[in-house]
């Protein structure tokens, strides 16, 4: 009873209730959070559609290899997550612990990552305005290729806006984690108080997915050769 | 209708926290930090009624000087530039900053856990937090409206936003941008609170219509919203950066900017009228003694428009160069959509057939609803014809019709919310005289406002435009003329309301005789709503007209 109360908000009527409260917030938070990320897709759609060629060349010199890995990366990291949430609800604080810091530390490897990926780009000349070469993209092997470099500058735009909002999202997450393992360690995460892990989790998940939907899109839409496959 | 308990927990009633008499969310608590730092639903409604009304006057300023500035042909009182600024600034002052959040962050917040008859709402510190998110914004946006000023419109139009204004367009659209973020957390507080703290006994069936608007209201908020927010972005980054997301020179489509625009846009002029519909259905039932007519209709006709509004966006494009296709598709999807509205007036009305009508302050606003949401509907369904839109497109019939529905739709049912509730808030009845003089010289001062610009729109003026034609001017004065009486109308109850909460009669927990929970407790409320929770054995209009609306 006690123990109850401790964790029952004023204006809740019992437990149950307040734990129903708290991820059906989520789940509707996460719903506008699918109308964000969807509005960017399908003007990235409009665009991908309307100039196929030069979305697919500047696709073709993206990092295909960080992709990939990043992409494990994260799955892996989606694992520890939904592991978390099973212990807590069965009460392993060492378990929880463990598998909160190997999110966070699969998640800073993804950011990680990402970070060199940029830097790698950068030297490219794959970031538009700052370090972008027009002319390289319409004298491929001296024939005046049907490429504009405008589009590709268009769909690189893109790149970054959607992997920049996706990684905004990822800082988040590692925040929310970082918060979850300062309530572990103090032992606020029970199996009665367990809806913290249960919502960052939905949380995290859904930014996986996000990115399930960006690799294709970006990464997999131009050829990419084996020769590409460094770092 | 079963008695069946559906509300998703075992109604083992929690003990509440015992009451000194007389204690109040007014004064259980004082000083500053007592409502800065609340997270008493009723509280932070009463600091967005603060805010908003404040809002509310900054906007109608601007508009005082256009119309000012129409008086004229040659509009002698402001240079071209500016007036651009100040239609700009009264556009996103009184969409953003006043009429999207009013109704629900005001009444809505103050009721809806009232009305179902929860302690507070799911999420109270959410709840504060929006209010904070919202008035930085809005601090946002009034400091670059104020400092320097936008000359895009409300409607921000690509490549002139994204590329060739030279004004303050980033920070306005920054504070719009963060306002969003608070809309987004009162619709999600909504729904969660509508789906899991309904009081024992009261099953969706039972809730009142305004809970039913506003929870097809949230609905709207949290999915419309983040798609505006990402229009901003993507003009921000074209702005900032010269990329051409938008910008045809580049390979940007500027048209998709509109297509974003208005999939936010145009659900969003629902997110302004449905809250009112809410509250026209509870005042006419109180003050015509019979329940709601069509109980069913009313609801599935408020989730019908939240979702055929999503439908409708292009016809703000009709001469934007989409194909013909696209523009019959739309034009007939616009059609469609004012049957559900049709579905509201026509029950409203019959509700009102051989009732016992009682003319109070709260019942004039709300047949003032009724009638002139009635013409800006019929005549949306003009511009919804494809033949006529060309005509009409961009003049003030245009203009016309959104402030028949926006301000005498909408305004008019906040206003009618406003005294039908201000004794359960405050505890205090306002003048009966004044406030009908109030309510009397709102109707008349608008349709003088609104009416000649119908004819002017026709005719061929274009709006946003500083100087016309001479021929227009008789109505324009007209218009102007109407507009100041409207200004008196809309001072009046800033004076009576304040003064009602010094001189005020105290209205006792039911001065108008209403069903529902938020009438069975004391007025203003306790700090926890009731007492003890309530149990819900009825549906939500049990009047009969034998007993009267006057207890006051
Ligand atoms: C009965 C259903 C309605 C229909 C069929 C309808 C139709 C239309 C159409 C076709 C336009 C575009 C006219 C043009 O730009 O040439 C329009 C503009 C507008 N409508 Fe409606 N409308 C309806 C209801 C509403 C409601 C309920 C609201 C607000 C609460 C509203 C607010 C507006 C606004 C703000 C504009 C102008 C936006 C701008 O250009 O700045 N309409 N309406
Ligand atoms: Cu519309």
């Amino acid at each position: 009873m006690s123990t109850n109360h401790a964790v029952l908000a004023h204006h809740f009527e019992n437990l149950e209730q307040q734990r129903e409260t708290a991820t059906f917030g989520m789940w509707i938070f996460l719903a506008t959070e699918v109308l964000i990320f969807g509005a960017i897709f399908t003007c990235y759609a409009i665009y991908r559609l309307r100039y196929p060629l030069d979305f697919e060349a500047a696709s073709a010199r993206l990092n295909i290899l960080i992709g990939s890995i990043n992409t494990i990366v994260l799955l892996s990291s989606s694992l520890t997550m939904a592991l978390s949430v099973h212990a807590t609800r069965v009460g392993r604080q060492q378990m929880l612990l463990t598998c909160l810091l190997l999110t966070i530390l699969l998640g800073g490897t993804f950011l990680g990552f990402k970070v060199v990926e940029y830097y790698e780009d950068y030297k490219e000349k794959l970031v538009p305005v700052l370090a972008f070469d027009p002319d390289e993209w319409t004298k491929v092997e001296g024939v005046e290729a049907p490429i504009q470099p405008q589009h590709v500058q268009l769909m690189l735009v893109f790149y970054y806006i959607m992997t920049g909002l996706h990684a905004a999202h990822m800082i988040v997450g590692m925040g929310l984690l970082i918060w979850l393992v300062i309530e572990a360690r103090r032992g606020w995460l029970t199996p009665v108080r367990y809806m913290p892990v249960e919502i960052v989790g939905l949380y995290w998940h859904f930014v996986d997915i996000v990115w399930i939907f960006l690799l294709p899109l970006l990464y997999l839409t131009g050829t990419h050769h084996p020769t590409d496959l460094h770092f | 209708m079963s008695s069946a308990i559906t509300t998703g927990f075992t109604p083992q009633a929690k003990a509440r926290p015992p009451r000194a008499p007389g204690e109040n969310y007014l004064n259980v608590a004082f000083g500053v930090k007592s409502w800065l730092l609340t997270t008493d639903h009723k509280r932070i409604a009463i600091l967005y009624l603060v805010t908003l009304t404040i809002l509310f006057f900054i906007g109608g300023a601007a508009a005082t000087v256009i119309r000012l500035n129409l008086m004229t042909p040659n509009g002698e009182l402001v240079p071209a530039d500016t007036y651009n600024k100040l239609f700009t600034a009264h556009g996103i002052i009184m969409v953003w900053f006043f009429l999207v959040p009013v109704v629900p962050t005001v009444l809505g917040n103050f009721l809806v856990p009232m009305m179902i008859g929860a302690r507070d709402l799911a999420f109270p510190k959410i709840n504060l937090l929006s209010w904070y998110v919202f008035t930085i914004g809005a601090i946002i946006t009034l400091w670059a409206l104020l400092a320097g000023g936008v000359d895009t419109g409300w409607t921000f139009y690509t490549p002139f936003s994204s590329k060739y204004a030279r004004t303050n367009v980033i920070p306005t659209m920054l504070g719009i941008f963060i306002s969003g973020f608070s809309s987004i957390m009162t619709g999600l507080n909504f729904i969660a609170t509508m789906h899991t703290m309904r009081a024992p006994g009261l099953t969706w069936w039972r809730m009142p219509l305004f809970l039913w608007a506003h929870y097809a209201v949230s609905v709207i908020q949290v999915l419309a919203t983040p798609v505006l927010a990402m229009a901003l972005i993507l003009v921000g980054v074209e702005r900032v950066w010269g990329v051409g997301i938008f910008d045809p020179e580049l390979g940007g489509d500027p048209v998709l900017f509109q297509h974003l625009f208005w999939f936010y846009s145009h659900p969003v002029v629902y997110i302004m009228l449905l809250p009112s519909m809410g509250i026209t259905s509870e005042v006419i039932t109180c003050f015509a003694r019979k329940p709601i007519f069509g109980y069913v209709f009313i609801v599935w006709s408020s989730i019908g428009i939240a979702v055929l509004g999503f439908l409708v966006w292009a016809h703000h494009m009709f001469v934007a160069g989409q194909s013909v296709y696209s523009a019959l598709i739309f034009s007939a999807l616009s059609y469609l959509v004012a049957v559900p509205s049709a579905i509201k007036v026509f029950n409203w009305t019959a509700t009102l057939y051989k009732s016992s009508i009682a003319f109070e302050t709260p019942m004039l606003f709300a047949m003032g609803f009724v009638a002139l949401f009635t013409m800006g509907g019929l005549t949306g369904l003009f511009l919804a014809c494809l033949g006529v839109d060309l005509h009409v497109h961009d003049t003030y019939f245009v203009i016309a019709h959104f402030h028949f529905i926006m301000v005498g739709g909408a305004v008019m049912g906040y206003m009618a919310g406003l005294h039908f509730w201000w004794p359960k808030m405050t505890g205090r009845m306002y003048s009966d005289f004044l406030s009908k003089l109030a309510a009397l010289i709102i109707f008349v001062g608008f349709i003088l406002t609104f009416l000649p610009q119908f004819v002017l729109g026709y005719l061929g003026m274009p709006r946003r435009y500083h100087v016309y034609p001479p021929e227009f001017q008789v109505l324009n004065v007209m218009s102007s003329a109407g507009a100041s009486i409207l200004a008196v109308g809309y001072v009046l109850p800033l004076f009576y309301m304040l003064w009602s909460l010094y001189a005020g009669k105290p209205s006792g927990p039911n001065p108008w005789n209403a069903t529902g929970l938020e009438w069975q407790t004391p007025s203003p409320p306790p700090p926890h709503n009731f007492d003890e929770t309530p149990i819900v054995t009825t549906g939500p209009y049990e009047y009969s007209m034998e007993e009267s609306a006057l207890v006051h």
